[in-house]
Protein backbone atom coordinates (compact mmCIF):
# COMPACT_ATOMS: atom_id res chain seq x y z
CA UNK A 1 0.00 0.00 0.00
CA UNK A 2 1.15 3.55 -0.71
CA UNK A 3 0.24 6.70 1.18
CA UNK A 4 0.45 10.17 -0.29
CA UNK A 5 -0.43 13.27 1.69
CA UNK A 6 -1.34 16.88 0.99
CA UNK A 7 -1.83 19.72 3.47
CA UNK A 8 -3.69 22.96 2.81
CA UNK A 9 -5.53 25.45 5.05
CA UNK A 10 -5.71 23.19 8.11
CA UNK A 11 -6.79 20.12 6.14
CA UNK A 12 -4.55 17.06 5.82
CA UNK A 13 -5.61 14.69 3.04
CA UNK A 14 -4.26 11.14 3.19
CA UNK A 15 -4.48 9.32 -0.15
CA UNK A 16 -4.39 5.56 0.49
CA UNK A 17 -3.62 3.54 -2.63
CA UNK A 18 -3.40 -0.18 -3.41
CA UNK A 19 -4.38 -2.88 -0.91
CA UNK A 20 -4.78 -2.14 2.79
CA UNK A 21 -4.40 -5.19 5.04
CA UNK A 22 -2.71 -5.98 8.37
CA UNK A 23 0.72 -6.01 6.68
CA UNK A 24 0.17 -2.54 5.21
CA UNK A 25 -1.36 -1.14 8.39
CA UNK A 26 1.63 -2.24 10.51
CA UNK A 27 3.84 -0.10 8.30
CA UNK A 28 1.44 2.87 7.98
CA UNK A 29 0.27 3.69 11.49
CA UNK A 30 3.53 5.29 12.56
CA UNK A 31 3.80 7.38 9.38
CA UNK A 32 0.24 8.68 9.66
CA UNK A 33 0.75 9.50 13.36
CA UNK A 34 3.89 11.47 12.40
CA UNK A 35 2.04 13.39 9.65
CA UNK A 36 -0.76 14.37 12.05
CA UNK A 37 1.79 15.42 14.71
CA UNK A 38 3.74 17.46 12.15
CA UNK A 39 0.86 19.35 10.49
CA UNK A 40 -1.55 19.50 13.49
CA UNK A 41 -4.50 19.66 11.06
CA UNK A 42 -8.04 20.66 12.07
CA UNK A 43 -9.45 18.23 9.52
CA UNK A 44 -8.12 14.96 8.15
CA UNK A 45 -9.55 13.43 4.98
CA UNK A 46 -8.93 9.72 4.36
CA UNK A 47 -9.19 9.55 0.56
CA UNK A 48 -9.83 6.02 -0.74
CA UNK A 49 -10.60 6.41 -4.46
CA UNK A 50 -7.47 4.43 -5.41
CA UNK A 51 -7.74 1.84 -2.66
CA UNK A 52 -8.68 -1.41 -4.40
CA UNK A 53 -8.88 -3.66 -1.30
CA UNK A 54 -9.32 -3.24 2.43
CA UNK A 55 -10.05 -5.66 5.29
CA UNK A 56 -10.79 -4.95 8.96
CA UNK A 57 -7.18 -3.85 9.51
CA UNK A 58 -8.13 -0.81 7.42
CA UNK A 59 -10.99 -0.16 9.85
CA UNK A 60 -8.43 -0.20 12.69
CA UNK A 61 -6.31 2.36 10.81
CA UNK A 62 -9.29 4.65 10.14
CA UNK A 63 -10.37 4.40 13.81
CA UNK A 64 -6.83 5.32 14.87
CA UNK A 65 -6.89 8.42 12.64
CA UNK A 66 -10.33 9.30 14.03
CA UNK A 67 -9.04 9.00 17.63
CA UNK A 68 -5.86 11.02 16.92
CA UNK A 69 -7.95 13.81 15.40
CA UNK A 70 -10.46 13.80 18.28
CA UNK A 71 -7.59 14.07 20.78
CA UNK A 72 -6.42 17.21 18.95
CA UNK A 73 -9.91 18.70 18.82
CA UNK A 74 -10.24 18.06 15.08
CA UNK A 75 -12.24 15.66 12.95
CA UNK A 76 -11.64 13.06 10.27
CA UNK A 77 -13.80 11.58 7.54
CA UNK A 78 -13.59 9.10 4.68
CA UNK A 79 -13.87 10.19 1.05
CA UNK A 80 -14.55 8.31 -2.18
CA UNK A 81 -14.37 4.72 -0.95
CA UNK A 82 -14.68 2.22 -3.79
CA UNK A 83 -17.13 -0.72 -3.70
CA UNK A 84 -15.10 -3.33 -1.81
CA UNK A 85 -13.74 -0.97 0.91
CA UNK A 86 -17.26 0.47 1.25
CA UNK A 87 -18.71 -3.00 1.88
CA UNK A 88 -16.16 -3.52 4.70
CA UNK A 89 -16.93 -0.06 6.13
CA UNK A 90 -20.68 -0.86 6.03
CA UNK A 91 -20.24 -4.28 7.67
CA UNK A 92 -18.07 -2.81 10.45
CA UNK A 93 -20.59 -0.08 11.33
CA UNK A 94 -17.91 2.64 11.67
CA UNK A 95 -20.08 4.90 9.52
CA UNK A 96 -21.96 5.54 12.79
CA UNK A 97 -18.93 7.35 14.27
CA UNK A 98 -17.02 8.70 11.27
CA UNK A 99 -18.41 10.59 8.29
CA UNK A 100 -18.31 9.23 4.75
CA UNK A 101 -18.38 11.56 1.78
CA UNK A 102 -18.70 10.52 -1.86
CA UNK A 103 -17.71 12.81 -4.70
CA UNK A 104 -18.10 10.11 -7.32
CA UNK A 105 -20.70 7.54 -8.27
CA UNK A 106 -20.07 3.85 -7.61
CA UNK B 1 -21.46 -33.29 -1.05
CA UNK B 2 -18.95 -34.42 -3.69
CA UNK B 3 -15.76 -32.44 -4.26
CA UNK B 4 -15.29 -31.32 -7.87
CA UNK B 5 -11.87 -29.77 -7.45
CA UNK B 6 -9.49 -28.84 -4.63
CA UNK B 7 -6.11 -27.30 -3.84
CA UNK B 8 -3.94 -27.08 -0.75
CA UNK B 9 -1.63 -24.22 0.15
CA UNK B 10 1.01 -24.00 2.87
CA UNK B 11 3.01 -20.92 3.84
CA UNK B 12 4.79 -19.36 6.83
CA UNK B 13 2.67 -17.13 9.07
CA UNK B 14 4.25 -13.89 7.87
CA UNK B 15 2.13 -10.81 7.28
CA UNK B 16 3.66 -10.36 3.81
CA UNK B 17 1.81 -13.58 2.79
CA UNK B 18 -1.67 -12.14 3.50
CA UNK B 19 -1.95 -10.69 -0.02
CA UNK B 20 -0.65 -13.93 -1.56
CA UNK B 21 -3.25 -16.00 0.31
CA UNK B 22 -6.29 -13.95 -0.77
CA UNK B 23 -5.01 -13.61 -4.35
CA UNK B 24 -4.43 -17.38 -4.63
CA UNK B 25 -7.91 -18.12 -3.26
CA UNK B 26 -9.39 -15.58 -5.68
CA UNK B 27 -7.59 -17.25 -8.59
CA UNK B 28 -8.96 -20.69 -7.61
CA UNK B 29 -12.48 -19.31 -7.05
CA UNK B 30 -12.44 -17.75 -10.54
CA UNK B 31 -13.40 -21.13 -12.11
CA UNK B 32 -16.85 -20.67 -10.50
CA UNK B 33 -17.19 -17.43 -12.47
CA UNK B 34 -18.05 -15.22 -9.48
CA UNK B 35 -19.01 -11.58 -10.00
CA UNK B 36 -16.61 -8.89 -8.78
CA UNK B 37 -18.57 -8.37 -5.54
CA UNK B 38 -18.53 -12.10 -4.72
CA UNK B 39 -14.80 -12.30 -5.43
CA UNK B 40 -14.21 -9.25 -3.21
CA UNK B 41 -16.22 -10.85 -0.38
CA UNK B 42 -14.27 -14.13 -0.62
CA UNK B 43 -10.89 -12.37 -0.69
CA UNK B 44 -11.87 -10.21 2.29
CA UNK B 45 -12.99 -13.22 4.38
CA UNK B 46 -9.75 -15.08 3.55
CA UNK B 47 -7.68 -12.02 4.46
CA UNK B 48 -9.41 -11.90 7.87
CA UNK B 49 -8.94 -15.61 8.62
CA UNK B 50 -5.28 -15.63 7.52
CA UNK B 51 -4.52 -12.43 9.46
CA UNK B 52 -6.06 -13.99 12.59
CA UNK B 53 -3.76 -17.00 12.21
CA UNK B 54 -0.71 -14.77 11.72
CA UNK B 55 -1.51 -12.36 14.58
CA UNK B 56 -3.10 -14.65 17.18
CA UNK B 57 -2.02 -18.25 16.55
CA UNK B 58 1.70 -17.70 16.61
CA UNK B 59 2.45 -14.64 18.79
CA UNK B 60 6.05 -15.68 19.55
CA UNK B 61 7.20 -17.59 16.50
CA UNK B 62 6.48 -17.95 12.81
CA UNK B 63 4.42 -21.09 12.41
CA UNK B 64 2.68 -22.49 9.36
CA UNK B 65 -0.72 -21.66 7.88
CA UNK B 66 -2.56 -24.16 5.68
CA UNK B 67 -5.43 -23.37 3.33
CA UNK B 68 -7.54 -26.08 1.75
CA UNK B 69 -10.01 -25.04 -0.93
CA UNK B 70 -12.75 -27.26 -2.29
CA UNK B 71 -15.31 -26.67 -5.00
CA UNK B 72 -18.38 -28.72 -4.17
CA UNK B 73 -20.88 -30.12 -6.66
CA UNK B 74 -23.46 -27.40 -5.96
CA UNK B 75 -20.99 -24.61 -6.94
CA UNK B 76 -20.06 -23.87 -3.34
CA UNK B 77 -16.54 -22.79 -2.51
CA UNK B 78 -15.31 -24.18 0.82
CA UNK B 79 -12.27 -22.53 2.40
CA UNK B 80 -10.47 -24.04 5.38
CA UNK B 81 -7.77 -21.88 7.01
CA UNK B 82 -5.85 -23.92 9.56
CA UNK B 83 -3.02 -23.28 11.99
CA UNK B 84 -1.33 -25.36 14.69
CA UNK B 85 -0.89 -22.41 17.04
CA UNK B 86 -2.05 -21.66 20.57
CA UNK B 87 -5.77 -22.05 19.85
CA UNK B 88 -8.70 -19.96 21.04
CA UNK B 89 -9.78 -20.36 24.67
CA UNK B 90 -13.33 -19.09 24.15
CA UNK B 91 -14.49 -19.22 20.52
CA UNK B 92 -17.89 -17.64 21.28
CA UNK B 93 -16.21 -14.64 22.94
CA UNK B 94 -13.60 -14.35 20.16
CA UNK B 95 -16.41 -14.10 17.60
CA UNK B 96 -18.10 -11.16 19.38
CA UNK B 97 -17.78 -7.85 17.48
CA UNK B 98 -14.96 -5.59 18.78
CA UNK B 99 -13.37 -8.36 20.90
CA UNK B 100 -9.63 -8.50 20.20
CA UNK B 101 -6.43 -9.56 21.88
CA UNK B 102 -4.40 -8.19 18.97
CA UNK B 103 -2.48 -4.93 18.78
CA UNK B 104 -3.72 -1.56 17.62
CA UNK B 105 -3.67 -2.75 14.00
CA UNK B 106 -6.63 -5.06 14.79
CA UNK B 107 -10.12 -3.87 15.73
CA UNK B 108 -11.97 -7.07 16.64
CA UNK B 109 -14.12 -7.09 13.50
CA UNK B 110 -12.48 -10.05 11.70
CA UNK B 111 -15.12 -12.70 12.50
CA UNK B 112 -17.93 -10.17 11.98
CA UNK B 113 -16.64 -9.50 8.45
CA UNK B 114 -16.23 -13.24 7.73
CA UNK B 115 -19.78 -13.85 8.99
CA UNK B 116 -21.22 -11.00 6.89
CA UNK B 117 -19.43 -11.96 3.68
CA UNK B 118 -19.75 -15.76 3.69
CA UNK B 119 -22.79 -18.09 3.80
CA UNK B 120 -21.40 -20.01 6.78
CA UNK B 121 -18.41 -19.77 9.13
CA UNK B 122 -17.41 -22.56 11.50
CA UNK B 123 -14.52 -22.32 13.98
CA UNK B 124 -12.94 -25.40 15.53
CA UNK B 125 -10.24 -24.69 18.08
CA UNK B 126 -8.33 -26.49 20.83
CA UNK B 127 -6.01 -24.69 23.25
CA UNK B 128 -2.41 -25.51 22.44
CA UNK B 129 -3.39 -27.48 19.34
CA UNK B 130 -4.58 -24.91 16.80
CA UNK B 131 -7.58 -23.51 15.00
CA UNK B 132 -9.48 -24.27 11.80
CA UNK B 133 -11.84 -21.74 10.26
CA UNK B 134 -14.14 -23.33 7.67
CA UNK B 135 -16.14 -20.96 5.48
CA UNK B 136 -18.54 -21.64 2.64
CA UNK B 137 -19.93 -19.41 -0.10
CA UNK B 138 -22.23 -20.54 -2.86
CA UNK B 139 -21.54 -18.90 -6.21
CA UNK B 140 -24.72 -18.70 -8.25
CA UNK B 141 -24.06 -18.82 -11.94
CA UNK B 142 -24.74 -15.57 -13.76
CA UNK B 143 -26.25 -17.68 -16.56
CA UNK B 144 -28.57 -19.74 -14.35
CA UNK B 145 -31.76 -17.91 -15.26
CA UNK B 146 -31.07 -17.94 -19.00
Amino acid sequence: MKIFSAYKDGRLTLYLQGELDHHGVKNSMELIGRLIDEFMPKECVVELSKLSFMDSSGIALILKIHRLMLLRGGKAWIENADKQPLRVIDASGIDRIIGISMNKEI
Amino acid sequence: MKTRNYIKLEFPAKSCNEAFARTAVGAFAAQLDPCIDELGDIKTAVSEAVTNAIVHAYPENIGTVWIKLRILDDDTLEICVKDKGRGIENVKKAMEPLFTTGGEERCGMGFTIMDSFMDSVKVISRCGKGTSVIMRRNIRSKYESK
